[in-house]
């Protein structure tokens, strides 16, 4: 399977990537060579195999409903400023640029 | 020429465990914004959720109250999408193996107009186990909006339905009896004011026989008559469209309760590409035989079978039992109240559950909607009641002073033995003093013992009015009538 430049430029959008014409040349070569990865194990015959959803064959372990935690609004808010692209926060809100529905 | 509607239902119930379903962070509701959400609510690099146990057993024990399939092995996927409501950029939920498939609920539907009640089996396509995601607060901070995240990562079941209902009236039904399962099994508060009980319409109409029509997606409906009101808008609004030679184009719709309108959400691009893929995070669930039984065990007798016991050994309606079995509570006040109405026969059935229905369904209900209160809240104990209804039974008061009895309950509380001993509201049975107390007013009221005796019948109330008031108002009311009636025909 060969990917065009538009195929590429979707899934950028989709994971809210920008790419310039030059990354999405690189992008489209580099995720064709996954595309021809991904044909090669196509072609071996999984009739009567299992699927797997996880590498290790093993189950998930559950924890049994106890609530744990304290409040750390305050430590985790406080973290905010330091880091750049933190949100802002506010009344103990975490502030986003405004979504429009 | 004639439409058929076609519906199906998402609901999310949100499972009533005390920590969420990834992390140890409460679920408790009303909590300043973001004081339960943790590293992993937050989404901080570096966190792995760990499933919740409590939230799994509640998924096993709705899959095994409608009859479903408990999928031995059921596997967590990412939903991709981004909104700042959702930090990981992708909720957790299920989906190409969800831990309950094919389930069935029966429903009744209601009388409505020209169609007599009825019952329907709606199939359950699936039932999954996902996260919540938080809450955006738009009002405006400089231009931008507040997120509380405490919401975030809390459990919830995703049911969904087969396109199986043909009418807003069976949607409704169909809508309720899960709202009053999810709470009988103790999987949900059903709290819709709070969001606990959320409900997303699929509405399509086609020409009967004709293939599925395009539908659109009613988001987020939280109370049974904007459900109502918003199907059929939509309907018609899809009818008319269809009528005037437009097309359906499938769409999320919101319902405006203030109009009645629907309207279409302006159409995200792609909104549908949520490249789901299973969680690298989380290990596949498996759910033993062991494990499902063990639950199994701890199901309560489910409404439906209940009602079929009402109507079959109680000899009540269909009506009745529905109405009885409208939560979990009020099945229970009613079994115990006829359990305390009739203790030497133990269940008993026939008359004494009539009148225990009768008195649950009309006053206790009429009382409880006059003063507010729910059955939980209910001044008058099952027992209280079923004493009363012992008295009634065995003619020991008659129904208006019942209702004096009641009153006094209600009010000031007591046993009915005590009250009726205190008002002194015994009537009176015995037929000697009856007939003695009819006989004085047959001979004090000669002429118009000729005058009915001649043919004037609408005189026998007065008799009745005169005899209820030589003996107080106690005389037995069925009684008198009868010893009336055969002395004034003489």
């Amino acid at each position: 399977m060969f990917l065009a430049n538009a195929d590429v430029r979707k899934v950028a959008r989709l994971a809210r990537l920008a790419m310039g014409e030059t990354e999405i040349e690189t992008a489209r070569s580099q995720l064709s060579g996954i595309f021809a990865l991904i044909a090669e194990m196509q072609a071996v015959d999984t009739r009567g195999i299992e699927p797997m959803s996880h590498a290790q064959d093993v189950s998930q372990r559950l924890r049994e409903d106890a609530v744990t935690e304290t409040n750390q609004r305050e430590l985790f808010q406080s973290l905010a400023p330091k880091y750049k692209g933190a949100p802002q926060v506010e009344a103990g809100l975490y502030l986003v640029p405004q979504v429009i529905e | 020429m004639t439409w058929e509607i076609v519906i199906g239902l998402e609901v999310h119930a949100q499972l009533s465990t005390s920590s969420k379903i990834f992390c140890g962070a409460s679920t408790a509701f009303g909590a300043e914004p973001n004081t339960q959400a943790d590293a992993v609510s937050i989404a901080l690099p570096g966190v792995l959720p760990v499933l919740n146990k409590g939230a799994v057993e509640r998924a096993i024990k709705f899959g095994l109250a409608v009859g479903a399939h408990i999928a031995p092995r059921s596997v967590f996927a990412r939903k991709n999408y981004f909104y700042p409501d959702l930090p990981k950029g992708y909720q957790i939920s299920q989906f190409d193996l969800p831990v309950v498939g094919n389930g069935q609920l029966v429903i009744h539907v209601p009388a409505s107009g020209k169609t007599e009640a009825y019952e329907k089996v709606v199939r359950l396509t699936r039932a999954h186990l996902e996260e919540d995601a938080g809450k955006s607060l738009h009002e405006d901070f400089h231009g931008m909006t507040g997120i509380d995240l405490n919401r975030a990562g809390t459990p919830l079941l995703e049911i969904v339905s087969e396109p199986d209902m043909r009418s807003a009236d069976e949607a409704v039904a169909y809508a309720k009896t899960l709202h009053t399962l999810v709470q009988w099994i103790g999987i949900c508060d059903g709290n819709m004011q709070e969001g606990s009980f959320r409900c997303d319409v699929n509405v399509s109409v086609r020409r009967p026989g004709a293939a599925l029509g395009t539908r659109r997606e009613i988001k987020n409906l939280n109370s049974f008559k904007f459900m109502q009101q918003a199907i059929d808008y939509e309907v018609q609004w899809q009818i008319d469209t269809l009528v005037n030679g437009g097309a359906i184009h499938q769409a999320t719709v919101l319902f405006n309760p203030d109009t009645g309108e629907t309207r279409a959400m302006r159409s995200k691009e792609e909104a549908h590409d949520y490249r789901y893929f299973p969680d690298p995070d989380l290990l596949p669930l498996d759910i033993s035989e062991e494990w499902k039984e063990q639950i199994r065990a701890t199901l309560p007798e489910l409404p439906q079978a209940k009602q079929a016991r009402y109507e079959n050994e109680l000899g009540l309606s269909i009506y009745d039992a529905n109405i009885l079995t409208a939560s979990r509570e009020m099945a229970g006040f009613f079994e115990t109240a006829l359990a305390a109405s009739s203790p030497d026969k133990g269940r008993a059935g026939g008359v004494e559950a009539k009148l225990c229905a009768n008195w649950i369904m009309g006053e206790v209900n009429a009382q409880l909607n006059r003063d507010g209160l729910d059955m939980t809240q209910c001044p008058i104990s099952a027992q209280q009641l079923g004493g009363m209804l012992q008295r009634i039974a065995d003619n020991t008061i008659s129904n208006s002073g019942a209702k004096e009895v009641f009153r006094t309950m209600w009010a000031d509380g007591g046993e009915a033995d005590a009250i009726i001993e205190a008002k002194g509201l015994k009537q009176v049975s015995d037929s000697g003093t009856i007939e003695a107390l009819v006989d004085e007013i047959i001979a004090a009221n000669a002429d118009k013992v000729a005058e009915y005796r001649s043919g004037k019948d609408k005189l026998f109330g007065f008799f009745v009015g005169l005899a209820m008031k030589a003996s107080k108002g106690k005389a037995n009311p069925a009684q008198l009538n009868e010893v009336l009636k055969r002395k004034l025909t003489g």
